[in-house]
């Protein structure tokens, strides 16, 4: 390397759990086998899911749109392989809550037939937003393990100025290698793709960090990278959580990412290698998301390996591919064993954040440890990267003290697990705090909600009461005598003295058209009221004295601040009066 | 003596027409109280805790001494808030009040519908949509799940409908127990549960 090397600085805490990433690491990766449907979610992503475009029975070709962005944060779904739509439904996805997403499902056959793509090299030329657009497309979102789409990431904003940008080769938990292999294979892609993430965000330097337990790809890469100005490789001391993005920042930079604020707020950026390769293919290849490498490990799988895999491949093929013993998993885990989660069924597929699948036996695990009662021994606080206090946190969310946990800093935690993994007592801290962050999310949208009910539930009371005096007061104008014509009429309340005098002059003009017109009146009046009587014990008031009539009710229902009462009340008479 | 009697005397005085000046300045309208127990209660105006609404049983906690524990649709977070609000002990939920049930929405069968407008009188937060003799349907965003329009309901055509969780709405749940501190609870709720 020509440049000096990075000045490193500390983050807090952090731990050195069993790597166990020898394994996999041995044989270099090899393609997974294509299998025979691919079931593609159209939730990878964090945002909302994806839309599909296409409908069952439809034939697809490889790398072909089949599911568009919906909003803002979200990400395209695109075809791994040509093939047929065979359905479009819920299937099991893998998500730690178990639950059944839509996905779309492809039936290969076997062509493996891309779709026309354009290469495009001269991304240089080209306008940032135009580069972040073709990203979007291509369906790209964080591989380190989030999920969230890159072209966000890529974007510095209109005041921001990026200087650093970093790239996360540090995959610091145990057992996953799959950038590290990666980084050994492919450098050249990784690089690439640097270059283009630079030139979206004009940032002024780029430093990739490799944690020194793997010298192989710290070697490749900068091979790869030597001689590239403002381009520099850092050798990390290993340490878990190292590679979470906030501790990653402040190792390469010394700056501490803000409470509650991002990276960009103190000018920095950080992707992952492997995003960097996709968005190396999707601007140079044409090539959209449509498969990632993923470490398949663990005791029960015989030979572990890293495989590129088509994304929607279901991963009990993939361990078969790798000689897992099936009766020796006692857990299938997605992701490492520290941030992970374990996975309901064998037969999930792998979606764009798989990054490693560790099929566990039982001696693995550790299972056996029970949790024991708290003996405030502090170690936690020791290792707490964000210099939390686990301890306090851990005693307010077990008693569902939700307003305590947050003045405890509760939404700063990144759920690393150092704190569980020094536990004498094996508690598990972070499903607490798991738990106590849904509770709240949950809590705050209830309050929202109910606010809503009760304003509803208000303004209900207030109109039912409205209704009432209105009812009152009508039926008082009823028992009243009828006023005459003639005094009813409004004084002038126009100001203008012209108006006044023209106006009398018309009433004077009309005073005596007025006199023989009022005998016609009075007639057509008389008419009326004898009509009246006859109909009249049908259709007097009970329907509208019973209570909030229904038509009222159903306008104040869809527009609160609606005043039309009378008017409906009126409608709903003559519905009445219609159906007798 | 005298002095100190004077003395005392006017300070009284003083006193006095101070604190009768802040209580006429600053005098609060309405009870504080009740609008704070009020913001905990899930509004859903079921009626579940005996009282004909939020603001009654609110009323109730405040003034008649009501137990906290008397909200199904609040559940045990609830209680816990307004155990932290009142400085009370928190207790489990009164079953006389019915159990905690999942969250759900009311739907209306519309080909049964008779268009009787029962339920739209009943419906405490006006989300039911319908005019008599027309077909009524209820407006998902703003239905609370408290069932109050299934009774009076002459064809028995409305049904609640359990709000069904995808990945969005899904959380974390509460930790199983752990074994070693069956013994040793310091949460009351799980004590007496």
């Amino acid at each position: 390397m020509s440049m000096a090397p990075v000045k490193l600085w500390d983050f807090h805490g952090g731990i050195h759990p069993e790597q166990n990433k020898l394994q996999s690491t041995t044989e270099p990766s090899a393609l997974a086998q294509l299998p025979k449907k691919l079931v593609l979610p159209l939730h990878q992503h964090i945002g909302e899911a994806a839309e599909p475009i296409v409908e069952i029975g439809d034939t697809v070709l490889k790398g072909q749109k089949i599911a568009n962005a919906n909003g803002y944060v979200s990400a395209p779904v695109h075809a791994p392989t040509s093939g047929k739509i065979i359905d479009i439904s819920e299937h099991p996805i893998p998500h730690p809550s178990g639950l059944s997403a839509l996905a779309i499902v492809i039936e290969p056959d076997g062509r493996d037939a891309w779709v026309e793509y354009t290469p495009d090299q001269d991304y240089s030329e080209k306008n940032p937003s135009h580069l972040r657009n073709i990203i979007r497309e291509a369906g790209i979102v964080g591989l380190g393990g989030a999920g969230f789409p890159s072209f966000i990431k890529l974007n510095p904003g209109s005041q921001k100025k990026i200087k650093t940008l970093i790239l996360n080769g540090v995959e610091c938990e145990p057992y996953i290698t799959c950038d590290d292999m990666l980084m050994r294979e492919d450098a050249h892609s990784i690089i690439e793709g640097v270059h283009i993430m630079r030139h979206a965000l004009q940032a002024e330097e780029c430093v990739i960090a490799i944690e020194d337990n793997k010298p192989e790809a710290y070697e490749s890469i900068c091979k790869a990278a030597a001689g590239i100005a403002g381009l520099r490789v850092a050798l990390v001391p290993t340490r878990y959580p190292q590679g979470s993005e906030k501790q990653l920042v402040q190792v390469i930079t010394g700056k501490e990412v803000p409470s509650n604020g991002l990276a960009l707020h103190i000018g920095v950026v950080c992707h992952n290698v492997a995003t960097a390769a996709a968005i190396y293919r999707a601007i140079h290849l044409g090539q959209p998301l449509i498969s990632r490498m993923v470490t398949i490990t663990g005791q029960a799988v015989k030979q572990p390996r890293n495989l590129e895999v088509l994304i929607g491949t279901p991963m009990d093929e993939l361990l078969q591919q790798c000689g897992a013993e099936f009766d020796q998993i006692e857990r299938l885990v997605m992701g490492g064993p520290m941030m992970g989660f374990a996975l309901h069924e064998i037969n999930l597929p792998v979606i764009k954040t798989t990054n490693c699948i560790i099929a566990a036996t039982r001696e693995e695990l550790g299972l056996d440890r029970p949790a024991m009662p708290c003996i405030r021994c502090g170690a936690c606080a020791d290792v707490c990267p964000v210099k939390l206090l686990p301890q306090q946190l851990y005693w307010h969310a077990r008693a569902k003290e939700l307003d305590k946990v947050q003045e405890y800093d509760l939404f700063d935690c990144i759920e690393c697990g150092c704190c569980s993994y020094v536990c004498p007592s094996n508690i598990p801290l972070v499903q607490y705090y798991r738990f106590a962050k849904g509770a709240i999310w949950t809590q705050e949208q209830e309050h929202k909600k109910s606010d809503q009910a009760r304003e509803r539930h208000e303004f209900r009371l207030m109109r039912i009461e409205r209704e009432k005096r209105e009812r009152e007061a009508k039926r008082a104008k009823k028992k009243a005598p009828r006023p005459k014509t003639d005094t009813a009429k409004p004084p002038p309340v126009d100001g203008a003295q012209m108006a006044d005098k023209m106006r009398q002059e018309a009433m004077a003009q009309r005073d005596s058209a007025e006199a023989a017109r009022k005998t016609e009146i009075q007639a057509a009046l008389a008419r009326v009221q004898a009509k009246k009587k006859d109909a009249a014990p049908k259709t007097d008031a009970p329907v509208a004295a019973n209570s909030p009539t229904p038509a009222a009710a159903s306008t104040q229902a869809s527009t609160p601040t609606s005043d039309s009462d009378s008017s409906a009340d009126t409608a709903t008479h003559k519905d009445h009066e219609q159906s007798q | 003596m005298l002095t100190a009697i004077l003395v005392l005397s006017a300070l009284s005085l003083v006193f006095g027409l101070i604190l009768g000046f802040a209580a006429v300045r600053f005098k609060v309208e309405g009870d504080p109280l009740v609008e704070q127990i009020d913001a905990q209660l899930p509004q859903t105006q079921c009626g579940q805790c005996g009282y004909p609404g939020c603001r009654p049983y609110a009323e109730a906690i405040a003034n008649e001494g009501a137990e906290i524990n008397q909200c199904p649709p609040g559940g045990e977070v609830t209680i816990i808030a307004l155990a932290d609000l009142l400085d009370r002990e928190p207790l489990p939920l009164n079953p006389e009040n019915g159990a905690i049930k999942p969250k759900t929405v009311a739907f209306i069968d519309e080909q049964t519908c008779i268009g009787c407008t029962l339920c739209i009188q009943a419906c405490p937060v006006d989300a039911i949509l319908g005019a008599a003799k027309q077909m009524h349907t209820i407006i998902e965003s703003e239905c609370t799940g408290c069932d109050l329009c299934l009774p009076p309901c002459p064809v028995d055509c409305i049904e609640m409908v359990e709000i069904k969780q995808d990945m969005l709405t899904w959380k974390w749940p509460y930790p199983e127990k752990p074994i070693a501190q069956k013994s040793t609870p310091d949460n009351p709720l799980e004590a007496s549960a």
